[in-house]
């Protein structure tokens, strides 16, 4: 027969200063451990649902960002005449040839302590609008092409100087009108700012495209377009899905992100187990003749070892709910920073997942379990009269 | 030195608890101190830079260059004293994996700007001397096992295709605050070869390296420089080398202040474990302090008592955390050379450890001595029982 469960829950009652002590750091390590997974989990979110499956990106070959890239005109007068380009409903081919460079920007703020960061521009054409679905003019106007106007991101709205509406920006020694702004829901385009490409071309003297978008005519067209591409001896572009493409851009500070998070939480963990092993093995000397009753009553060693096991357990679990409790408040906060890969502003939701939910209750119960294995061994070991006899 | 012999004995009563409590202060303070170290390691960049020193960039960001002619015009502005030029060249070795910062420069006036980098004479000469000659700091060589005279193929990622060179020579830095993990060559080098095959990308810099006459009037300088080229195709943004440094960091401003935070992070956790220790040694020895009072001894002499222990464990965790730091700092900095070129372990971060010590000690003596204080003789002593 097994010791009653309530027997363990009661007991963690009983000494609420030390119960509270233990849980809240426990609950800590959780939550540093959720916050930073989180992060990680957004900024791919992020980035993964920029791009869209049908679409297809193509970058001059090597280049890991579309800044670094460079498609000639020539290039992209080929590429646009290829046959698995899907064809709008006036026939004209679904594709854009964009241009992308980074301006520094002042961030909002204390006037004396904001600092510039790297804010997108993109030069779009016409078509570019209905290859990403996701953007959704909030206010004002859209651009009108062959202006000098642009349309900025709502992350850049709220976390710059001088880009509001009917605000100017001064480059390329022209001014330009921001008369939209736009809502690209969770996606990199709302870190962006959108103008026509043949203006930003021109105002930063750039005689080729960065990159060019596609929509496919059909799905499966992908592998022959990617061929055409690429084995064209007139090109030195490669191609890939935009999916695909946005996803890499995310790896390296996922990536970083991950050790740090799982490297710190590894350390911070060993003071929570710590505590955890104090806890219980004061709570086995405190209840050494209990444990001696218990024995004469008949309960097994193993009924015992479980006990204290299930009371370890508990503290790992209520540590590992109230730290995701809080960790799951952050999913309202946005964070703006410089991706590592792009070199530019980009900003992105913590975003909690049902795998990081899993990931931290198991990693508690984890904390929780090394922390009562030797003390509820010793509870178990103990000898039925010596047990006795300490009371 | 009875009342420290007392509390010696009390702290180490419980040999098991204490010796786990003292074990997650050491672990505590080693993570606090590796933390602070890498935060202090992002701005390593920052104190390395000289006071100087400008550098001149396109005003719209970064990745716009300028062009060369600006040289000359900017060598006659007062208070000019030398001009480098230079490109990030963003190039990799084999595959992306091998990450270093490589840069071609203006070779002879950029060393000239830069004495930390120590060359030795005679390579500095044969580096000179051959276009397709480069520099790399020791750490680097060191990393990749190359001698002088090696040749090294960087592939460019801004630059296209395969870049050969011939390793002249390698820097060593004056002392252990300069970044090691650099890579120089001729910028007359990439300019032919990009003449050729991207015209318009030729005869173009990314940022001028001013070295000035006097330092305090640096502010001058730039601005000066900055309004020669206002109003044109490429309107320059000069600053001193420290403010331009530190603008990097305030792009990745968001991951320095977490891991900040992250750092205190780990002192609350290690706290609670404290005073979990503190509030069940107390508890046990409520009788103890029941009879010292009965002896006349009052509150004073039991709090004494309590934040003396919380301070015996808490300073012997916090010793054997510092003292562990320190190798934790080189192996980790030897593995993290990529990221932090120059990982060392200030002075401040120790300050920082022993300040943390303490208040961990006071925070989590406070509430049991509260409690022991309060506790009537009677109710005390009943506990014995």
């Amino acid at each position: 027969m097994a010791v009653p469960f309530s027997y363990s829950f009661r007991n963690l009652w009983k000494r609420r200063l030390t119960t509270i002590l233990t849980v809240s750091g426990m609950a800590l390590v959780v939550f540093v451990f959720a916050a930073v997974l989180m992060m990680a989990a957004g900024l791919q979110k992020t980035l993964v649902e920029t791009g869209s499956p049908d679409n297809m990106v193509v970058v001059r070959k090597a280049s890991t960002s579309e800044v670094m890239s460079s498609v000639e005109r020539k290039s992209a007068a080929i590429v646009e005449m290829l046959p698995q380009v899907a064809a709008g409903h006036q026939g004209q081919p679904m594709i854009a040839k964009e241009s992308v460079v980074l301006i520094a920007l002042k961030k909002r703020g204390d006037e004396q302590t904001s600092s510039h960061s790297n804010v997108v521009v993109r030069g779009i054409q016409t078509e570019s609008l209905p290859l990403r679905p996701q953007v959704k003019l909030v206010s004002g106007r859209m651009l009108r092409m062959g202006s000098s106007e642009v349309v900025v991101g709502n992350s850049i709205a709220k976390g710059f100087q001088g880009v509001g509406l009917q605000q100017t920006l001064t480059w390329g020694m022209r001014t330009w009108m921001v008369v939209g702004i736009f809502d690209a829901g969770n996606t990199g385009f709302s870190s962006e700012i959108w103008g026509d490409v043949d203006q930003v071309m021109q105002a930063f003297r750039r005689p080729a495209y960065s990159s060019m978008i596609f929509k496919l005519n059909h799905p499966d067209a992908f592998d022959a377009a990617k061929t055409a591409i690429e084995k064209d001896p007139r090109l030195t572009l490669e191609a890939k899905r935009e999916t695909k493409y946005y996803r890499d851009q995310s790896e390296m500070m996922a990536k970083f992100l991950r050790i740090l998070g799982t490297s710190l939480t590894i350390i911070f963990s060993i003071g929570a187990i710590i505590g955890a092993m104090i806890t219980m093995y004061s709570a086995v000397s405190s209840r050494t003749a209990e444990i001696g009753t218990l024995r004469a009553l008949g309960f097994r060693r193993r009924n015992i070892l479980l006990a204290f096991l299930t009371e370890s357990l508990l503290l790992g679990f209520i540590g590992g709910c109230i730290g995701l409790f809080f960790a799951s408040f952050m999913q309202f906060i946005t964070i703006s920073t410089v991706n590592f890969q792009t070199f530019s502003e980009l900003a992105f939701k913590f975003t909690l997942t049902p795998g990081i939910v899993m990931q931290s209750m198991v990693f508690a119960l984890a904390m929780g379990l090394i922390g009562g294995v030797l003390p509820a061994l010793r509870a178990s070991r103990m000898k039925i009269v010596d047990a006795l006899r300490a009371s | 030195m009875m009342l420290l012999k007392i509390l010696f004995r009390n702290a180490f009563h419980n040999k098991l608890r204490s010796f786990l409590t003292i074990l997650g202060i050491a672990v505590a303070i080693l993570a606090f101190g590796l933390l602070r170290t890498v935060v202090s390691s992002f701005y390593a960049g920052v104190e390395a830079a000289s006071t100087s020193r400008l550098v001149t960039r396109n005003a719209i960001s970064i990745i716009f260059p300028l062009p060369i002619s600006y040289t000359e015009k900017i060598r006659q502005v007062e208070g000019v004293k030398r001009v480098s030029y230079g490109n990030w060249f963003g190039g990799v070795y084999i595959n992306e994996k091998n990450f270093f910062p490589n840069f071609c420069v203006e070779p002879r006036t950029y060393f000239e700007l830069y004495p930390e980098f120590v060359v030795e004479e005679k390579q500095k000469k044969s580096f000179l001397a051959d276009r397709k000659g480069a520099v790399a700091g020791k750490k680097l060589a060191n990393k990749y096992g190359w001698k002088v005279g090696d040749n090294i193929t960087l592939k460019g990622m801004i630059y296209p295709g395969n870049w050969d060179f011939v390793l002249r020579a390698i820097y060593t830095g004056r002392d252990n605050t300069v970044d090691e993990t650099q890579f120089f060559f001729h910028w007359a080098y990439l300019n032919e070869a990009i003449k050729k095959v991207m015209p318009s990308m030729a005869d173009q810099v990314g940022f001028y390296m001013i070295g000035v006459n006097r330092p305090d009037t640096a502010a001058e300088t730039a601005i000066a420089i900055d309004k020669m080229f206002k109003n044109s195709l490429a309107e320059t943004l000069t600053e001193t080398e420290k403010a331009f440094n530190l603008g990097f960091i305030a792009m990745s401003e968001a991951i320095v202040t977490a891991i900040q935070m992250v750092s205190f992070v780990v002192i609350f956790i290690i706290m609670a474990v404290v005073a979990n220790t503190m509030a069940m040694t107390t508890r046990e020895r409520t009788g103890d302090y029941a009879i010292l009072k009965t002896l006349g001894f009052g509150a004073r002499d039991i709090t004494i008592l309590i934040f003396g222990e919380a301070l015996v464990i808490t300073l012997t965790g916090g010793l054997i955390g510092i003292a562990l730091t320190f190798p934790a700092a080189r192996a980790f900095g030897q593995q993290m050379s990529t990221y932090f070129p120059v990982f060392l372990v200030s002075a401040q971060t120790i300050y920082m450890d022993v300040i943390a010590a303490f208040l961990i000690a006071f925070l989590a003596a406070i509430i049991p001595t509260r409690h022991a204080i309060r506790i009537r003789i009677a109710d005390g002593l009943r506990r014995i029982g």
